[in-house]
């Protein structure tokens, strides 16, 4: 497709699918159960439209993704976005990576950091505790983890709880699967007359 | 559901922290306490990704056999025994269970080659994947249902394997 983005961008593209979303009209009771449990209820978009395909999935995925990326306590927010960021950038899913960034800079109420992720990659340099989360999800995406022992002792010496790292793990390895999904069964593509 | 009770019985059962070589005390173990629900639902959703009720074109077998090849190109060797009790349990045989060897291609069939060339290249390097991808799946005769329950597949082993890996380094570190 001559519009699918390539490179990083916080702003949200469209996702076009590549395989076709169930028909929101002809979906079985099961398939509705399923969006039932969709964060956003009033309208489906077409990449959980597009899971539905595998209902069963995307039932245990749907509040195992909300508890991973917004249950209370441990890793903030905002850090759980960059864990997100992380294995975006390694698995190179432009779609996740520009909502997740823009999430992040929301939260943060600034660009610059993701600015210089989007500019440097894997290798960019943020304030030392954002630089340890970062650099240890972008390992953890590797094939196979390329994650250390001594990436760990980074994390702990940036003052992260055990809670704090567990929800690291989590969002960040969250993203292997998300990435994984929107990057192969869609392409994120420019919004048409949107500056 | 008494958390206490049900953790007890996830430290006792679950892969991950198995495999992971979590302590049943100790910090870690305090902080996946926290988080009993993400790891019961990561359960729910190896079962539903392995041994799902309406499978489509991919058996329990050729899911099995294709979790442990995941598995293998992750070095992961204790999940890769984990899922082989999966596929003797589905009396996998023949390609079914040849798919488990990463140097197997396919032997000539068309869809196992294709159900080969997107679980390899989506595990190990997805950001190399292009629209063809895709369209190679669907040349081959695999259904746009079937495509979503592969690529589901390989995408959760993705998140089994990096959270296997991640509690054993928090474990290792403590």
């Amino acid at each position: 497709m001559s519009g699918t983005l390539h490179a990083f961008t916080t702003e949200i593209p469209h996702w076009q699918p590549r395989v076709k979303p169930i028909d929101l009209t002809k979906a079985s009771p099961a398939q509705r159960d399923a969006l039932k449990v969709t964060p956003s209820n009033t309208k489906v978009s077409d990449y959980v439209l597009v899971l539905a395909n595998d209902v069963e999935t995307l039932k245990a995925r749907t509040p195992l993704f909300n508890a991973i990326m917004y249950n209370r306590g441990g890793l903030g927010r905002a850090e759980r976005e960059l864990g997100a960021v992380g294995a975006s950038v390694v698995n190179r899913c432009i779609y996740c990576a520009a909502v997740h960034a823009s999430r992040y800079n929301q939260m943060t109420k600034g660009e610059a950091e993701m600015s210089r992720v989007f500019a440097d990659g894997e290798a960019a340099e943020l304030a030392p505790r954002q630089t340890a989360i970062f650099r240890f999800a972008t390992r953890l995406s590797k094939t196979p983890s390329q994650a250390t022992e001594a990436d760990m002792r980074v994390l702990r010496d940036a003052g992260l709880s055990d809670e704090e790292i567990l929800d690291l793990i989590l969002s960040a390895a969250l993203f292997g699967w998300a990435n994984r999904l929107m990057h192969t069964l869609g392409d994120p593509v420019a919004r048409e007359g949107e500056a | 559901m008494d958390a206490r009770t049900d953790m007890g019985v996830i430290f006792e059962n679950d892969v991950i922290l198995r495999l992971a070589g979590i302590a049943s005390e100790g910090a870690v173990a305090a902080a996946l306490k926290g988080r009993a629900d993400v790891v019961a639902m990561t359960g729910q959703a190896a079962a539903a990704s392995l041994l799902p009720e309406e499978p489509g074109c991919l058996s329990h077998g050729e899911r099995a056999a294709l979790a442990v090849r995941v598995a293998r190109l992750h070095e992961e060797a204790g999940l890769a025994a984990h899922y082989e009790v999966l596929m003797k349990r589905a009396a996998a045989r023949g390609a079914t269970a040849a798919l488990a060897d990463p140097t197997f291609k396919g032997g000539g069939d068309a869809r196992l080659a294709a159900l080969i060339a997107y679980t390899d290249r989506v595990a190990l390097a997805p950001k190399d994947t292009v629209a063809g991808d895709i369209e190679a799946l669907q040349a081959a005769g695999i259904a746009d249902a079937d495509i979503v329950r592969l690529a589901e597949l390989v995408a959760f082993l993705a998140y089994q394997l990096r959270v296997i890996a991640g509690l054993r380094l928090m474990q290792a570190t403590t």
